[in-house]
């Protein structure tokens, strides 16, 4: 691009349209976080004439008894041990598949693309998830959560592993290491940009997912934080204010790992979507 | 590997059950109920036992208008917001490589809604979307226009719901097409520009068919995505009102609630041979060439 000097008038249309468009949503959420339950049902875009974020906040942590706690420590749960099993696999998987080209790994390939591409099936899932005595358990979500997650981790693993010289391997190799310590204390090291990649784009994914907990771990009991949005709408119809509240509180987490890992969370996304 | 004969009688560092951990995890729970599903789409399945009806369940689906039109409106819904992604991440896109001020703000703006939870945005749009007090009409009434009902009026649901869809998705297609653009080398443009192209001469014969490689990209994600869509439908309609914005994701759940487990994995069915019949004719016309690294 040349030396172009700033466009202003561009720059104020593209300002006033960012505004409304995309500052907007988020402000009404603030906004009507911050109202008293009378003032929130009028659904209007205003400042709240009291604030009462602290209220509305010990409200939506208390209602239900702590139901949101509970969720968000379900959810951590299922983040946490989801994504750092998944790592750990993938990278594995990716690793041998990258460096091993035969017809067997090109076939596998083509399996792993089919995890990216097809919906998964969500009544047969229960099915075997039922008949391994998992089902509604939280071991069982989260190898779900595994398995849907594997094909994009691998993916993306195996593109940069491509950017790792293979004499790397063979100086480890003649070194007497063997594939374990080859890979564990050798290779993973070396992974660590697109791990950090892998772990916060998936840990996105998770924490959002809705589906999953939905049809694998039904019940009050074991509600992530997803789910916890439903219950508000059935139990406080009228209570938007902390409808929005309970929305503010579970955008937190990803805000903050936006706001620390802008790159690589927009470099794998478009890494994972240009390989997918 | 000067000496192919003693790597062979060595053992490979690169083991293949390496593969075993992860693949069957895979396996285990993608795979194999993703190939029993046509299986159970054949039989009257209560989870515990399963009697044989043959193609009882599709004939079911097919003819119950209910059902058949959550696959019409899955692709309506696939067709839109894909299309809508694609134009205004072009537009977006180029609006965010031009010299304006805050552009790197206006990026993550743009990006964010992609991060938060998609329930929320569902919610929070259904306040805004509401047809008489919404904050969205009243803008519009501002401007002279009287909005439509939005979610309420059976016209618009669909169309509604997809809008949501390209306003939380559109961050990932901007990304994807900056990306593109910034990979077109400066001098194309200055090169142009001294030949006396227009703005819109440069954007439509540079920046258009080298961005292609990102416009197949967003076109296949979008489609994908959109094709597979239950969470933000669910939030914001529930199909409603009536069947509406039923897709197929979301009537797989209903039946699946209502426990006719069988005629719910028929519609699973549906949707893979959807997705597969949509997707893969795709995929396979735009990757032929960049097949591996």
């Amino acid at each position: 691009m040349s030396t172009r000097r700033l466009s202003w008038p561009l720059s104020a249309v593209a300002i006033s349209l960012f505004g409304v468009v995309f500052l907007l949503p988020f402000a009404f959420i603030l906004l009507t976080a911050g109202k008293t339950q009378q003032e929130s049902a009028a659904l209007e875009f205003s400042w709240p004439t009291r604030w009462a974020l602290v209220e509305n906040f010990v409200a939506v942590v208390e209602a239900r008894d702590y139901l949101l706690i509970i969720a968000f420590i379900n959810s951590t749960i299922l983040t946490v041990a989801s994504v750092s099993v998944v790592v750990v696999l993938a990278s594995m998987a990716a690793f041998v598949l990258q460096r091993r080209k035969s017809r067997w790994t090109k076939a596998v390939n083509l399996v792993i693309l089919s995890g990216l591409v097809l919906p998964p099936a969500v009544v047969p899932t229960i099915w075997v998830l039922q008949k391994l005595g998992l089902f509604k358990t939280m071991p069982g979500l989260i190898l779900v959560e595994i398995a849907y997650a594997m094909a994009f981790c691998v993916l993306l693993f195996q593109a940069f592993i491509a950017g790792i010289p293979k004499e790397m391997d063979e100086a480890a190799t003649i070194d007497g290491a063997g594939p374990l310590s080859l890979f564990f204390r050798v290779v993973l090291p070396l992974l660590r940009p697109i791990i950090v990649t892998v772990v916060v784009v998936q840990t996105v994914f998770i924490w959002n997912d809705f589906a999953s907990p939905l049809y694998f771990l039904p019940g009050d009991e074991n509600a992530t934080v997803q789910l916890t949005l439903f219950n508000f709408q059935g139990q406080y119809t009228n209570s938007y204010n902390l409808l929005f509240m309970d929305i503010l509180l579970i955008t937190v987490p990803p805000l903050v790992m936006f706001m620390i890992f802008q790159r690589q969370i927009v470099s794998g996304m478009i890494a994972g979507s240009v390989k997918g | 590997m000067k000496d192919p004969g003693l790597v062979m009688l060595r053992k490979s560092p690169y083991p293949y059950w390496f593969l075993i951990p992860g693949g069957l995890v895979f396996t285990v729970f993608f795979l194999v109920p993703s190939v029993m599903a046509f299986w159970f789409s054949l039989t009257r399945w209560t989870l515990f036992d399963q009697e044989f009806i043959g193609l009882d369940n599709y004939v079911q689906f097919f003819r119950e208008p209910a059902l058949a039109s959550g696959l019409w409106h899955t692709l309506v819904y696939a067709v839109v917001t894909s299309g809508l992604k694609v134009i205004l991440g072009m537009a977006l896109a180029v609006l965010l490589t031009a010299p304006i001020l805050g552009r790197g703000f206006m990026r993550s703006v743009a990006f964010f809604p992609v991060l938060v939870s998609t329930i929320g945005v569902g919610l929070t749009f259904q306040v805004l979307m509401h047809p008489t007090e919404g904050v969205i009409n009243q803008i519009l009434g501002w401007a002279g226009i009287t909005g439509p009902a939005w979610l309420v009026d059976p016209d618009w649901a669909l169309l509604s719901v997809a809008f949501v869809d390209v306003w939380q998705g559109v961050g990932l297609a901007t990304v994807i097409y900056m990306a593109g653009i910034l990979s077109i080398p400066g001098e194309y443009f200055e090169a142009a520009k001294v030949d006396g192209a227009s703005a819109w001469h440069r954007f439509r014969r540079i920046t258009l068919p080298l961005a292609k490689p990102a416009t197949v990209s967003v076109i296949l994600l979008s489609l994908i995505g959109g094709l597979r869509k239950f969470d933000l439908i669910w939030a914001m309609t529930k199909g409603g009102p009536g069947f509406t914005s039923d897709v197929m994701a979301s009537v797989i759940y209903k039946q699946y609630q209502a426990g006719f487990y069988g005629l719910s994995t028929a519609g699973n069915v549906v949707l893979f041979l959807l997705v597969i019949l949509i997707a893969l004719p795709l995929f396979w016309f735009f990757n032929r060439k960049d097949d591996n690294q």
